[in-house]
């Protein structure tokens, strides 16, 4: 009895924890790893220490930013930073309907999420960087080679609507970050350097003239299926595009 | 201590230089139009020409831009990139040559300096009308490739991967055509230069 009231007062003292500290950052350490796609020649790229957002950005504090910034509201922001879809699913310019406050924001644009991160004094995360952080699983740095981990990823991919949870409620990662999968999909700020067969509409006899160097800029595990994925929707993106599984978080070369 | 006062004022900076600013709306109105929705004149960032200038891109304003993303040191693609350019520049119409700006943004600031972007057009015999050269911070080349749908990866020390894309803005900043490709037909693209070149 005393234990079950002990975990009740803990898990309340959690909540405004939660809800106050939804920007909060854990600290990466540099290391070492071989992205699916973007070595030279399988080589590891070098991801230098950074911090990150332990969660994704919700709808109330995008709402927030917006209010300070009324320029990236539904109506206001100019074509050039989004497409028409932008905040779709919000009910006007400070009203996010029946959204839940604590879910991921999402129709955002990549212009819009880059600006938000530079109002937090933040900036998006590198591609590298994110899919640093997203190889973790509860317990290792490195779960990529897991089978029930790329399973647990893989049957996120198939579950519908997932972007109207609310944030924190799938696994802690190893590095304390919450939602790397399960959620939504993320910006970062170089998606625009991903080459795949060019778009997949295109005539692939064209692609060598499409891109240059593309051959090497090949896939080092064709077996990541989960990774590939990401990649190749993020080689679908365009800035100024938005949909509805789709939010970011932020992320900083030095502690703030 | 002082670090950290020094990290408050940068902050402090950057949160306001983020807030929409208010001043320019209450700024008299110029006899210019005003930008458009869709205008890369949106843009705020700084760019540094060949000259060592620096300029926004809403200078170039009244113009019809031809923009092209290379770097210097490029050894395969951007050579045909470059000639890709200069076979355009040969067929523009020449009574309307003179609103016509054909422009190369480096996709690497770190390497490609003013002065290496100066060598490069006079070693191209390009450091003159209509031809420009610029380069920014990797941040905006970030965000100016991604206005033009442009991918770019650095793959090595000296190499980037990159889309081979050919960009045609209006006079206004909006972009209305890309050329995709190496050494494709260029009859669409010159067609819609000089159409737009003959309305200014």
């Amino acid at each position: 009895m005393r234990k079950s009231i002990l975990i009740i007062i803990l898990f309340l003292a959690q909540i405004p924890s939660i809800n106050g500290q939804e920007s909060r950052m854990v600290p990466i350490k540099e290391g070492t790893f071989v992205p699916l796609y973007g070595a030279t020649a399988k080589k590891p790229v070098n991801v230098r220490s950074f911090y990150i957002d332990v969660y994704p950005i919700t709808n109330s504090e995008y709402l927030s930013f917006i209010k300070k910034n009324p320029s990236f509201s539904k109506s206001k922001i100019k074509g050039i930073f989004a497409d028409k879809s932008y905040l779709s699913y919000w009910k006007s310019d400070f009203d996010f309907g029946n959204a839940n406050p604590k879910s991921p924001v999402a129709n955002v644009s990549w212009f819009a999420a880059k600006k938000y991160c530079e109002c937090q004094g933040k900036r998006l995360p590198t591609m590298d960087e994110w899919e640093y952080v997203a190889m973790a699983d509860e317990k290792k740095i490195d779960a990529r080679t897991k089978a029930e981990f790329n399973k647990y990823i893989l049957s996120w991919y198939e579950k519908s609507k997932t972007y109207e949870n609310p944030i924190g409620k799938t696994f802690q990662n190893y590095w304390g970050v919450y939602d790397m999968h399960g959620l939504v999909w993320e910006w970062t700020a170089d998606f625009n350097s991903i080459f795949l067969s060019g778009e997949s509409r295109k005539d692939k006899s064209q692609d060598k003239n499409l891109f240059c160097g593309a051959a090497s800029v090949n896939a080092t595990d064709l077996m990541d299926y989960a990774a590939f994925m990401r990649y190749a929707f993020r080689g679908s993106l365009k800035a100024q595009y938005s949909t509805r599984n789709l939010g970011f978080r932020c992320a900083s070369t030095t502690k703030l | 201590m002082k670090k950290s006062i020094i990290t408050f004022f940068i902050l402090l900076v950057t949160l306001q230089s983020c807030k929409d600013s208010k001043k320019e709306a209450t700024k008299p109105v110029a006899k210019t139009k005003e930008i458009t929705d869709l205008s890369i004149y949106n843009l705020p960032s700084q760019w540094t020409t060949q000259d060592g200038k620096n300029i926004e891109l809403k200078s170039l304003k009244g113009n019809v831009l031809v923009m092209v993303m290379i770097y210097t040191s490029c050894k395969a693609a951007c050579p045909r990139l470059v000639a890709d350019m200069r076979d355009i520049e040969k067929k523009l119409d020449l009574k309307t040559k003179k609103n016509v700006k054909l422009i190369l943004v480096s996709i690497d600031p770190k390497t490609d300096t003013p002065q290496k972007l100066k060598a490069f057009a006079i070693a191209n015999n390009m450091n003159q009308n209509p031809w420009i050269f610029l380069r920014s911070t990797e941040d905006n080349t970030r965000e100016f490739a991604a206005v033009l749908a442009v991918n770019y990866k650095q793959i090595s020390p000296m190499e980037f991967s990159h889309s081979n894309i050919i960009s045609v803005f209006n006079p206004d900043g909006e972009l209305i055509f890309q050329q995709e490709g190496l050494g494709v037909n260029n009859n669409e693209t010159i067609e819609r230069i000089n159409q737009e070149a003959q309305k200014i």
